[in-house]
């Protein structure tokens, strides 16, 4: 789970990470009275949206007139802002932070990850901030310094001197940038993060050290012992089909293609969706329904992959394995009765009680195309979408 | 032989009488695995179908001199249990569970150091399918009958897919010697390279098939383990090469987040390291056929 910049920071300042004045606004009216609020003569006012790189989108204003944060608090709320991490579609800006305007005198990357390959915390640090990590690591791999939290102890004092040393901050700073990061590193574990990041954090021509930008990502697994975490959720932020999905229990991402997928288990889901494309075609989405496959989640599953007005043609690719085919027939049989898609169907079934299944759906006189191997399932559901729309490729 | 477990292997059950535990030890019962005992705190001293429930994984230990233990405690629950199961002298654990968090992993996995070598815990998963021995046991909640016994094994973080790729190769008279399920979480008990040195050891595998996906960099340490250190042939599936990046794909560990996590990067890694890639996931029995054609 993720959640804003104004949020994000006000976590990290309960742990003592330093920030400039701001405060979040819904309207223009409240974007003028923030900017009262903080004083000053200069303002930054930031969209609120789940997603880095929103200066290039245009989500970054700068105004040294109250006039100016009301056209700036305008023109935002409303707009759908497009990163190379939105997609195309881009996300909706419904809350704006209005913040002190910084005088910036040099700009650090600093950043907290769950490193796989040590299966650790990371913290990783540059000097050469306001870029991300990716093309820093590309750009200056040598100025990426790192640490690695030993489980048992925790992150330890020496190793934020560490950090604030290799990045040559001056003497006066490396208390206040000891807090920082530790104060970082203690949100991190106590709420179940999988990612903090300051990029960047600032030193300020007047000789502090701020938290310009924050993200954090939570681990959803953990939520269950974070309910003050979970109520920072933006649902405006996510992606209507997949909240509805994971509201029923099933995992969804949504892809470009036309073949709706119904699948058990993530890894075969992965796989089918592969094979599709090898016989030509393009997935609309991931689908896992998980071991379980009742008739419930099968019908549920068919009623969000018909959502997705792009979809000319479903596979359902079940292996039974702790459940058994004919329950699974049974589902498949009472969702297309129900949900009547008037799109190509193919459906293979594989595992417990194959033959019994395979009967279920040849008996219900339904037009459903039966297919008996992996690579049987998928070049039909390709070929059938082909026959059904006229077209020869896959359109994106 | 097969690795980590057999007919002869003394297992218990954590989470032994809900719902979920009762329906897999059951089933793992009748497939002939050696259940003699279960966990659940407060119900020590009932008897659970047939066998007697324990109140710690201690006691159970004590008195059934339990080798291996199978998790099926809900995730707020399950690493703590992993950790007794580690301090109770267990030498192979299975855990099932899904949704543990990520820092509970962690913890679980520094915890397992503290013994030596000789002492420590083994443990695969979580959130996996679980581990069978075709024809001698199975701890887990896979369908015992897509596999048939034989020379193959398998390592793999998906369950269906596993199954998937069990099927093809009985179809086509393949049997496996053990098939382990490590699991769809980002950091779990062993990795593929863990699982593949078992098998190089195992006299009685003679290939492996290792079905990865998207996401982390175990997939490429086992290839570079595969090439210096196994005599072997290693029969590699990568799932996801239609998988956008950054978005999670069902399991928790299934996102590309950096350099050499996606697909076509690790397909790539395995070829350069000798590995055999299964060109799509309906060519994982064909495939494993051809190589050992090769080797006979």
């Amino acid at each position: 789970m993720d959640i804003h910049e104004y949020q994000a920071k006000e976590l990290l300042r309960a742990f003592g990470v330093s920030i400039p004045s701001g405060g979040v606004a819904y309207s223009p009216e409240q974007a003028v009275y923030r900017a009262k609020e903080i004083g000053g003569e200069k303002w930054v006012v930031k969209a609120q949206i789940h997603s880095g790189a929103r200066g290039k989108a245009g989500g970054i204003k700068v105004c040294t007139k109250d006039t100016e944060v009301w056209e700036a608090a305008d023109q935002l709320l409303g707009k759908r802002l497009v990163t190379h991490q939105t997609g195309p579609r881009g996300k909706l800006v419904h809350r704006l932070y209005v913040e002190a305007a910084t005088d910036i005198e040099s700009e650090i990357y600093f950043g907290l990850v769950m490193d796989r390959q040590s299966e650790r915390i990371l913290v990783v640090a540059s000097g050469e901030g306001g870029m991300e990590i990716e093309e820093i690591a590309v750009k200056k791999p040598g100025s990426i310094l790192r640490q690695s939290v030993e489980p048992a102890v925790g992150m330890l004092d020496f190793q934020a001197r560490e950090i604030a040393f290799g990045l040559k901050l001056p003497a006066s700073l490396t208390s206040q940038a000891v807090t920082t990061i530790m104060g970082a590193y203690r949100a991190f574990r106590d709420y179940d993060a999988t990612m903090v990041e300051i990029n960047p954090l600032v030193v300020t021509k007047d000789g502090r050290l701020l938290a310009l930008d924050a993200k954090m990502g939570f681990d959803d697994n953990a939520l269950f012992r974070h309910s003050n975490i979970s109520e920072l959720r933006d649902k405006t932020q996510e992606d209507p089909r997949e909240m509805a999905a994971a509201d029923r229990g099933l995992s969804y991402v949504g892809l470009d293609g036309n073949i709706g997928c119904i699948i058990n288990g993530a890894g075969l889901a992965m796989a089918t969706m592969d094979m599709i494309k090898h016989a030509g075609g393009e997935p609309a989405n991931f689908l896992d329904i998980g071991g379980g496959a009742s008739p419930e989640r099968v019908a549920k599953a068919f009623n969000l992959v018909l959502s997705d007005d792009k979809v000319q043609a479903i596979l359902v690719n079940i292996f039974a394995g702790i459940n058994r085919c004919d329950w699974v027939a049974e589902g498949v049989v009472q969702a297309v009765k129900k949900t009547n898609p008037q799109i190509p169907l193919v459906v293979r079934l594989a595992g417990t009680n194959v033959e019994e299944g395979r009967k279920i759906l040849k008996d219900s006189s339904l037009p459903i195309i039966n297919a008996e191997t992996l690579a049987e399932a998928t070049d039909m559901a390709v070929a059938a979408w082909k026959e059904a729309t006229g077209k020869t490729t896959s359109i994106k | 032989m097969a690795i980590l477990i057999d007919e002869k292997t003394p297992v218990i059950v954590q989470g032994f009488t809900g719902q979920i535990g009762t329906f897999h030890a059951k089933e793992m019962m009748d497939y002939g695995t050696n259940v003699v005992g279960g966990v659940t705190p407060g119900k020590g001293g009932m008897t659970h179908l047939g066998r007697l429930v324990f109140n710690t994984v201690k006691e159970a230990v004590e008195a059934t001199e339990a080798q291996a233990s199978i998790i099926f405690v809900p995730a707020p629950f399950a690493a703590d249990s992993i950790m007794e199961a580690a301090d109770a002298g267990i030498r192979y654990c299975v855990a099932i569970t899904d949704g543990i968090p990520a820092q509970d992993m962690i913890r679980v996995k520094r915890y397992m150091r503290r013994y030596r070598a000789e002492n420590r815990m083994r443990l695969t998963g979580p959130n996996c399918a679980g581990t069978i021995s075709p024809g001698r046991a199975m701890m887990g909640i896979m369908p015992g009958h897509i596999y048939t016994q034989g020379n193959v094994g398998i390592v793999g973080r998906s369950g269906t897919l596993g199954y998937e790729a069990a099927s093809q190769m009985k179809a086509l008279g393949i049997g496996v010697t053990t098939s382990v399920g490590i699991g769809g979480d980002p950091i779990n008990g062993s990795s593929f390279k863990d699982i593949l040195e078992l098998f190089e050891e195992d006299s009685e595998t003679l290939a492996v098939m290792m079905i990865g996906e998207i996401g982390g960099p175990q997939e490429a340490e086992a290839a570079h383990f595969a090439k210096e250190n196994m005599s072997k042939p290693v029969i590699g599936y990568i799932a996801g090469l239609t998988a956008p990046k950054g978005r999670r794909m069902g399991h928790a560990g299934a996102i590309i987040s950096a350099f050499g996590e996606s697909a076509a990067e690790k397909v790539e890694i395995l070829q350069e390291c000798g590995v055999t890639v299964a060109p799509s996931p309906a060519e994982l029995g064909r495939t494993v056929a051809a190589v050992l054609g090769k080797a006979a």
